[in-house]
């Protein structure tokens, strides 16, 4: 018995919520008095796998051939379902990224085992049962679900469990995995990456816009502010429906549901729709010419007053704080 | 071109979700429920690929009678017909084991779900019904064509998108963009009562996961207002008292 984790990467590199995956998986590990194994699939230098072991895993599988140096979904479960057996792995743990939320339930049916996807927090094991708490009902509730299958698959929300380092030296091994053709059915004809952006799903601190802004023309000053904090952009569903944003920026009940450390809320009233999608984050901050706006009631900091008027006035905060 | 669309019946946007009987079960009382949104964009792709004669669209939910209403909408909104399976949508692997079930002899080119669910959030019957027919899967699509046997789709990652191509049958999990939700009209509504709609029954299959109980989350303190014209205090509070810049 181990537990297994699946560390995603991204042109060669880890992120935050990988390491934060690892160091989840390895408080399973010594909930269960077990090893954490890592495995990696693509090119992913040396260096880098080693940092694994600053979270706790002991053994990184290293998968690089060139069939899959790619990302494909099917192939890439088959190989984390083989190698989970292999390492008598009764625990496969993922970031629930948007590739975690293809492969997670492919494996799950591979292994035959209870699915959790969108852990919050560490499985509580009392009484020999296997709970993880996750989020339902798109923010508006969490459900603890009981895993009752042997084999068991978690897939973390990022910024749930934070990052955490315990040492251990990881020993690299190469995995020989066997893929077969109809395994590899799709193919990636363009990856499209912003790459002066920070991710939404994923990221810290989020700055967010609705329609108190007017049009899209106005979102200039949301832009610098995010760039001061160092934050992803968002917004809400009415921005998005008018195409003043992209559909990745919609946060609420229909769009993505994220969990920052701050979550900075600019001319969005806070229809639970909205609410739903980020009631999760740590500190929220509401920002609205109109004092009776509902989001003001699940807010921890707020201003009434007009967005033209506060937003410049904490981007030049902002740059004195840095200063 | 054939495509089955996957349905789930689920509360309406503006529910207040509460829970009955100690938390282990949520509280139907008064809810509206809907076709799940992402499924209604899931639905309108569907559509829009088979119009004018070129497919049909076959949607099925995995529910009990009760969920015949939300059914019926999918038709109103143009489905060609519908199958329940009769039984609990017990969780995602239960749900996706019955879809596979049902799909695997009726040769559909294209199955199609939403992301999610909006209830359970779970995300995963589209990759399980794949992963159960042993077909390629794409989670969380945000645009599909299809020209003859070979598609073409966006799928949404961190920070981007990525372009993927595929040949022969496959799931995906349809997320905004893929379609402009449809309407349904008149017409629809008055064809959607005598379009068929077969109940079948539900195979077995081994139970992997239970709800133990819901949690609402934790009521938040009171909001700590600034006033507008000393805006920039909030800076430093959010540095010095909440720490997290």
């Amino acid at each position: 018995m181990s537990v297994l984790v699946y560390v995603e990467q991204a042109e060669g590199k880890f992120k935050k919520s990988v390491f934060e995956a690892v160091s989840y998986a390895k408080a399973i590990a010594d909930q269960q008095s077990t090893n954490l194994t890592a495995i990696s699939i693509g090119d992913v230098a040396e260096g880098e796998l080693k940092e694994l072991g600053k979270y706790g895993a002991s053994k990184v599988l290293n998968v690089s051939t060139d069939q899959l140096k790619t990302f494909v979904n099917q192939a890439y479960a088959s190989v984390i379902a083989a190698a989970a057996e292999k390492e008598g792995a009764n625990i496969v743990v993922l970031s629930n990224s948007f590739s975690g939320k293809g492969l997670a339930p492919r494996i799950a049916v591979k292994l035959k085992a209870g699915l959790a996807d969108g852990a919050v927090e560490l499985p509580k094991t009392d009484g020999g049962k296997f709970e993880v708490k996750k989020t339902a009902f798109s923010g508006k509730a969490f459900a603890i679900t009981e895993l009752t299958s042997a084999n068991k698959v978690i897939a973390l929300n990022p910024n749930a469990f934070g990052v955490k380092e315990s040492a251990a030296d990881a020993a690299i091994e190469n995995f020989a995995a066997d893929v077969k053709q109809s395994d590899l059915a799709t193919v990636i004809k363009d990856i499209v990456r912003a790459t002066d952006k920070i991710s939404l799903p994923d990221a810290e601190l989020v700055v967010s816009a609705g329609r108190g802004l007017k049009g899209p023309e106005n979102w200039g000053m949301i832009e610098e502010l995010a760039n001061l904090l160092g934050a992803a952009t968002a917004c809400s569903k009415p921005v998005s429906d008018a195409d003043w944003r992209p559909h990745s920026e919609h946060v609420g009940q229909t769009g993505i549901a994220i969990s920052p450390n701050l979550y900075i809320a600019i001319g969005i009233s806070g229809a639970i729709q909205h609410l739903a999608g980020v009631s999760s984050s740590k500190v929220i901050v509401v920002i609205n010419k109109d004092s009776e706006a509902p989001f003001f009631k699940v807010a921890d900091y707020g201003i009434v007053g007009d967005a033209f008027e506060v937003v410049p006035k904490l981007i030049e905060a902002l740059k004195a704080h840095k200063a | 071109m054939k495509i089955l669309v996957c349905i789930s019946n689920v509360p309406d946007t503006t529910t207040k979700i509460t829970f009955t009987n100690d938390n282990t079960e949520f509280n139907t009382a008064g809810v509206q429920y809907i076709v799940n949104p992402y499924d209604e964009i899931a639905l309108s792709r569907a559509i829009e690929l088979t119009e004018g004669g070129k497919g049909t669209v076959t949607v099925i939910n995995v529910g009990e009678a009760a969920t015949d209403p939300t059914i019926r909408k999918a038709l109103a909104i143009g489905a060609d017909d519908a199958v329940r399976v009769n039984a609990v949508p017990r969780d995602a692997y239960f749900v996706a084991k019955q879809i596979a079930e049902y799909a695997k002899d009726k040769d559909f080119n294209i199955i199609l779900t939403g992301r999610e669910s909006i209830d359970y959030n779970g995300n995963q019957v589209a990759a399980m019904v794949g992963e159960f027919l042993d077909i390629p899967s794409i989670s969380i699509i945000k645009k599909l064509d299809v020209d003859g046997d070979s598609a073409t789709l966006e799928r949404e990652i961190e920070g981007g998108k990525e372009v993927v191509t595929v040949n022969g049958k496959f799931v995906a999990s349809c997320a905004e963009g893929v379609a402009e939700p449809k309407i349904p009209n008149m017409r629809g509504i008055m064809s959607a009562r005598t379009k068929p709609l077969n109940v079948i029954e539900a195979v077995a299959i081994e139970e992997v996961t239970k709800v133990a109980k819901y949690e609402t989350p934790a009521p938040r303190g009171t909001v700590k207002l600034i006033p507008a014209d000393a805006a920039e205090q909030l800076i430093d509070l959010l540095h010095s008292e909440a720490k997290v810049i």
